[in-house]
């Protein structure tokens, strides 16, 4: 992983994510604030995203290195028409790495092509953002003790939703079983489904969400947009179908965790919030070590 | 064999490239660049053809196609075949084969695509030919013959 660019989750193999899990296993047990000592971060956000930028920032500040760049595109030379190729081209010579985040599909791809340094993909467009799947493998890891054999139930807007397909794509990996629970227009596409056919993976699909929760292990919630669907009347009769109420999850498993890759709207009630099961808000924590393990390999540090 | 030499005239030497469908005879001819060639080409178009219905047919003279050159066109005339000719006779017959990557032909379906908004040579990756997939090497995402446009 030294000197790699990781820009989808494919970039890297079975491997890698272990030891990347090993590696922020071992940064959450035993903080190392010198690490990044003298290394510089390049942070590049043409387009804005609070959380995912100061998770980046919280995770190389705490390991003793040094962020600079822009949080939007509005405070950047795009504003005067300069090309994403010219503005990697010069960051690079300022940094050690460079994490971006573009509305534009591709563009992490692209940059890593352009840029003499490794780039880290924290999202382009609706396509990746490998950091996230790390923080969501080194979260059911922490709560399941384990990545193998287990029961995955995606819910939500799974046609559109990239943290899905990602960690689909990821937990194939490791033997698990999915069951897809999302609205008509929204399933799960084809591509990924026959993905898990030809690796004789199990999936199931449901429309209904209640009898599922009890099978899994963790529930991953997603938001469903009303500006997904064609039909605004399909939205009002489906938008509050997904919503996870305390009381479905009386018959759940006692170590199920329900994940959500946030920001969430009102697809898990508040009260949930205080049960054993909300898992949420420390998987955002996760996300500073894992983002500090992919850090720490791709520099070479460790 | 006499209605296509009737049609249009022989080369004494170069290439022919035959069974073109007509609605991709100036595709072909972009994507071979013919444009910048000095040569003498001769083209015919809506010839009858009984595999393809219609079929388009291109003489260049003096001419000799590179095989990734030739690869090119199999997005857009799959079935098109290749004579080698020397002195009026065909020296050589070649077929099109399906590239593993198509590298600046063809333009992402995606309106998101970066490489619809930099200067940027697009790249594909080959998934399936009978039912043409192309996936971006960029955006990850696929491009069928229905969205395909050629640059």
């Amino acid at each position: 992983m030294n000197g790699k660019s990781l820009v989808s989750i494919t970039d890297f193999s079975k491997e890698n994510y272990l030891e990347i899990l090993d590696l922020a296993k071992e940064f959450e047990s035993r903080p190392n604030p010198d690490l990044f000592r003298g290394k510089v971060v390049g942070s590049l956000f043409f387009e804005p995203s609070t959380r995912t930028r100061l998770s980046f920032e919280s995770a190389v500040t705490r390991m003793g290195g040094r962020i600079i760049g822009f949080t939007e595109a509005s405070s950047s030379s795009v504003t005067k028409g300069e090309t994403l190729y010219d503005t990697i081209k010069i960051v690079s010579n300022y940094c050690d790495l460079i994490v971006m985040r573009h509305a534009m599909e591709g563009s992490a791809r692209y940059a890593s092509e352009v840029a003499s340094i490794p780039i880290i993909n924290a999202g382009d467009g609706a396509n990746q953002h490998p950091t996230q799947t790390m923080l969501d493998l080194y979260s059911i890891q922490k709560t399941q003790n384990k990545l193998e054999n287990l029961n995955i139930c995606l819910v939500g807007d799974l046609k559109y939703g990239r943290t899905v397909h990602s960690l689909l794509m990821a937990m194939s990996e490791f033997n698990s079983t999915f069951h897809f629970v999302s609205p008509k227009e929204l399933k799960m596409p084809m591509v990924y489904k026959l993905f898990l056919e030809n690796r004789g993976l199990k999936y199931e699909e449901h429309t209904e969400f209640n009898d599922i929760v009890k099978e899994a292990d963790v529930i991953y919630m997603t938001r469903v947009q009303k500006e997904r669907f064609s039909d605004p009347i399909e939205y009002e009769k489906t938008k509050n179908a997904y919503n996870l109420k305390k009381d479905m999850l009386k018959n759940a498993k006692p170590g199920m965790k329900i994940l959500h890759p946030l920001p969430r709207v009102n697809e898990i009630h508040t009260e949930i919030d205080s049960t054993p099961q909300a898992y949420y808000f420390t998987q955002a924590l996760n996300g500073v070590f894992a983002r500090q393990a992919i850090i720490a390999k791709i520099l070479g540090l460790k | 064999m006499h209605d296509k030499v009737l049609n249009v005239s022989a080369i004494k030497n170069g290439t022919v490239i035959d069974h073109i469908p007509a609605t991709s005879l100036f595709e072909v001819i972009s994507i071979l660049g013919l444009h910048n060639v000095e040569s003498q080409i001769t083209f015919g178009t809506n010839l009858e053809s009984k595999k393809l219905g219609k079929k388009a047919i291109i003489k260049l003279s003096e001419v000799y196609l590179m095989d990734d050159e030739i690869n090119k066109i199999s997005l857009v005339a799959p079935q098109a075949k290749l004579n080698i000719i020397k002195n009026f006779e065909v020296v050589e017959k070649k077929i099109v084969e399906v590239p593993e990557n198509v590298v600046g032909i063809v333009k992402c379906f995606n309106p998101s695509c970066i490489t619809n908004h930099e200067r940027i040579v697009t790249r594909f990756k080959v998934l399936s030919m009978n039912e043409l997939r192309l996936k971006c090497h960029y955006c990850e995402k696929i491009t069928d013959h229905e969205h395909m446009e050629i640059i």
